[in-house]
Parts: structure tokens; sequence; C-alpha cells
């Protein structure tokens, strides 16, 4: 079972800021492990932010996305209260959905 | 490369993991979104990764913005932002040139969301970061170079 | 592919090692380190430690709720700015680490020794360290107030200054060796001067934090660990004297410096 995330959503003047961090792998497919086995690649392909039902952001990530991933973004509108949906699948078939409210 | 996941992603056709797992009844079907671009990912050339999202020869653009550390401390975590001010940008993609598999991540943009996006990627050494645009239909470009020095022990 | 790496490794550490070639402007990194400031992983790891923090565990299973870091039980907003402290209750001078040994044996019944023979990152030590990671957020930018005062504290203190400059190893190596002069670094790392009250408070002050070269959260304990383990002599027991010994100096010297709590590191 993947780790929550860490979601943070502010509103202010009008724009909600949300930042986000997954916990996941990410690894690569090209790395070697301590027996010289190559380490199957594992990382997100897909990300989604809602707001409210709008979907406010969709991405596609590939392996060259850093461990631990950290995304930002902006978006007009969201009040303080607001539901905010995010949700990744990885390559594996893993899924992780998380929600905050916006600040 | 990993069997299994290139026989789910062909099992998965034109789906999509998120198209997949809708299927199965496991997430929501709203949230199922266009299929993950496996030829993109995993093109070895600028052009062929280009051409797998569609961009041909995106033209340069000065009204895209690339935020990124002219060097970076090590190469497993860099920061990069990408800000574009042209009118309807509806899609940003962040290409690591020297990298094994140029596409990092891309990102489509609906309306009412700007373009402002902020991730972290890994570089194997300094090369140029791109940033395309998909705006009113057309593809635009942006480099910057990143300096990588390579880390060992301490810290 | 790993041949390549070495070589591309050696090539970058024969560049370091021309003076001329690389400048110390060359290598400033304070733009980059303050784009990942913004959103440091390490807060996965501090949401795991909150979660764990009110968790019902152990033999006893009860949560950490009641944990006096000394500041009273349960508090935990500053605790770690005035740690390692004096606690009568144990009668010696713990950091932040062995004070939450304490409260996991009393309070849960969790023995010690799980965490003292267990491995970084692994069992009751990793869940220890993802506690940090919580206790510590709640001091990110107070400033570093270790009270020297008990003769206990003067004992520890005088032992790490002692322990700081004791060569011992293989390579006859002590703390100062990497850390006792301005300007030093292992490839493009500045090593910071701890014997200087400035760079004491920022050694003292980015630790725990986490280290995007593998990803991992490191508590100040696992840092030491690696100091000696990179000096090539034996390796110090988890949370044993003379590690609480060295946080008490390091922490005692950067007192008043500015804490910045969880770091975030190469």
């Amino acid at each position: 079972m993947a780790s929550p995330m860490r979601i943070r959503a502010a509103s202010k003047d009008g724009v909600t800021e949300v930042r986000v961090l997954m916990s996941h792998p990410m690894e690569t497919g090209q790395r070697k492990d301590s027996s010289g086995n190559p380490i199957p690649a594992h990382h997100i392909t897909e990300l989604s932010a809602k707001h409210n039902d709008k979907v406010v952001l969709s991405a596609q990530f590939g392996p060259s996305v850093s461990t631990n991933p950290y995304l930002a973004f902006k978006f007009k509108g969201g009040a303080s209260g607001d539901k905010l949906v995010v949700s990744w699948v990885d390559n594996k078939g893993e899924s992780r959905t998380d929600e905050v409210q916006v600040s | 490369m990993n069997n299994q996941r290139r026989d789910a992603l062909k099992a998965g056709g034109g789906l999509g993991v998120f198209g997949l797992l809708a299927a199965a009844g496991l997430i929501k079907p709203e949230m199922a979104l266009a299929a993950w671009n496996k030829s993109a990912f995993d093109a070895k050339s600028m052009d062929a990764a280009l051409a797998a999202i569609g961009a041909g020869k995106p033209a340069d653009s000065a009204d895209i913005q690339i935020t990124a550390p002219d060097i970076a401390e090590n190469g497993a975590v860099v920061p990069v932002g990408v800000v574009s001010n042209l009118p309807k940008t509806e899609y940003v993609a962040i290409m690591i040139e020297k990298n094994p598999s140029m596409l990092a991540a891309s990102f489509e943009i609906p309306e009412g969301t700007m373009a402002d996006v902020q991730t972290r990627v890994k570089m194997g050494q300094t090369s140029d970061v791109f940033a395309v645009v998909k705006a009113d239909g057309k593809f635009y470009v942006a480099k910057k170079e990143v300096k990588v020095t390579l880390g060992g022990c301490g810290g | 592919m790993r041949q390549k790496t070495i070589a591309a490794v050696l090539g970058a550490a024969s560049v370091l090692a021309t003076a001329t070639a690389v400048t110390a402007q060359d290598l400033n990194f304070d733009e980059y380190r303050q784009m990942l400031a913004d959103g440091n992983p390490a807060e996965l790891f501090e949401m795991e430690g909150e979660e764990l923090w009110r968790t019902a565990r152990g033999p006893k299973n009860a949560t950490l709720e009641q944990c006096d870091l000394g500041l009273g039980p349960g508090v935990v907003e500053g605790a770690a700015a005035q740690m390692p402290r004096y606690f009568a209750d144990t009668g010696k001078v713990q950091d932040l680490e062995s004070r939450l040994m304490t409260c996991m044996e009393t309070l849960q019944g969790i023995p010690s020794a799980e965490v003292i023979n267990g491995k970084f990152r692994q069992g009751e030590r990793g869940k220890i360290a993802s506690l940090v990671a919580y206790v510590v957020t709640h001091s990110n930018g107070k400033p570093i107030a270790v009270d020297l005062s008990h003769p206990k504290m003067k004992e520890m203190y005088a032992m790490g200054e002692k322990a700081f400059f004791y060569r011992a190893g293989a390579m006859d190596f002590s703390c100062a060796s990497c850390h006792g002069e301005d300007g030093k670094r292992i490839r493009a790392t500045s090593l910071p001067n701890i014997t200087t009250a400035k760079c004491a408070a920022e050694g003292w002050g980015s630790w725990p934090a986490y280290r995007v070269s593998n990803s991992q959260f490191w508590t100040m304990q696992h840092r030491l660990w690696d100091c000696f383990r990179q000096q090539r002599t034996a390796e110090p027991i988890f949370a044993s004297d003379v590690t609480i010994a060295l946080s008490v100096f390091m922490a005692g010297k950067g007192n008043g410096g500015q804490a910045v709590w969880p770091g975030v590191k190469r």
C-alpha cells in the first residue's frame, strides 16, 4: 500500500496554489542491485488533480521524475474549504488518492 | 525492459492505466485520462520525442520561462519550473536532452489552470532542459542549460 | 555502464583537484538549495512521524502524546531546539533520539534494545527517524537554545569537545580533520568548520535532513554514525554517550543560531 501524499492547497487573490509531495521510489529500470541484477522500472505514470469535480491538472510522468516526486501548480478560483483530490497510478498498477481542503 | 510493464501496457491498449483501472471498476471513470504516451517516454532522440508528442519542429519562444538552477548539487533531484505566457497554453512537456529517456513529464493544462508548473527531475549529466509548450494548437520551445556536479561520499 | 560512471567521477574529482579549474563561485548551490527547501520530501517522513506520535502502539498500547521532551508532557513545539538537555527522571543528558527511546520504553513498553540493536531506517529505529522529523519540524526557524548550565551538560560538552579532536582509526582522522578549518570540502560538498559558532549552528541547525542523493531521511545519530564510518574508526553504538556528547558540543557551540529543520541535503 502506497504511503499518503502531502498535499497543500492555498487560495489567495483568486488563485489556488497546489503543492504535492508523493511517496514513490520512481525506479528508472536502469539500475542494478548489489548482486548485479537489474532493478525493474517502477514509476508513477499518470496523475490527476481535481478541484471539487473539475480536473485542474493531468500529468504523465516518466522514470526521469525524481524519487518522492514534487509537483506544484496554480489554478484560478478555489476557495477556503473546497475539496482538492489528487490521484496517481504507476506502471505496476498501484494507485493512491488523497484529498485536502483548500486553505 | 520490464516485461511485466510491457505486457500491462500491451493489455491496456489505448486505455492507459487509469483507463484500465476505470474499466476494472477500481477508480471512477472520470478519473481516467488519456493513455500514457509510451512512445514519447521511450523515445531515444529529441526528434523522436518531439514527434511522439506531435510537436514536430517547435518554434523558439521567448514567452516560455524555465526556472531551474544554473548548477545542481545532485543530479538525482533537479527542480524545474515552466511558465508559459503564450495565450491558450494547453500542454507543457519537460525534456532533458542528455537523459536516456528525454521526456521527463508532460502536463495537460485545462482552461482555468495557469501555465505554471514545477516538478523535479533526474539528470544523468549536464544538459539542456527543454520546455515544449502547445498553445492555441501550435508548438513552441525554450531551453536552459543546467550543470550537474557528480556527487560522491560526504555531505 | 558502471565503469563509465567511475571514469566520470574520477574525471570530476581531477577537475576539482585543479584549483584553478573550478572556483568556489562555480560551486555555489544556494539557488539549488533554495529551490529544494520549498516542498522538502522530509515532509513525507514528518507526516508519518505525526501519525506515529498519535498511534497507540507497543505492549502497553499507548501513544507518545504524554512524552516529555523537556518542556512538559506532550509539548512538541520548540522542544527540539533545546535539546540535548539534562533530564532529571533518567538522570542523563539525552538527545532527541535517546529521549524518544525513553518515551517509547516507559509509555509504550517498546524496549530500547530494539532500537539500539536495530538498523538505520528499519524497524523501531526507522520509526524514531520519522518521529524525529515530526518533532524537529516544530522547532523550525527557532534559535538553537541548549542550556549548558547543568554539571552533567558541562561534562558532556567537555567530552564532546575531546571526542571532536580525538584522532583514531586507520586514517588517524578526527572530526576536526574535516570540520576543523574553513574552506574544506569533499568533492563539491563544502564542509562546515564546526569549531566556529556560525558553522556549528549551520551544521547542527541543518540536520536531520532529507538526502536527495539516496532519497533517505537521516537523523543526527545517523549523520554522526556515518562520520565515524568515513573516519574508518569503530562505529558508535546508537545513542551512546559519545554521540550525545558530540551533539552537546555542536549544539552548544551553535547556540543562538537558527534551526532550519528538517534540512535538505545533496
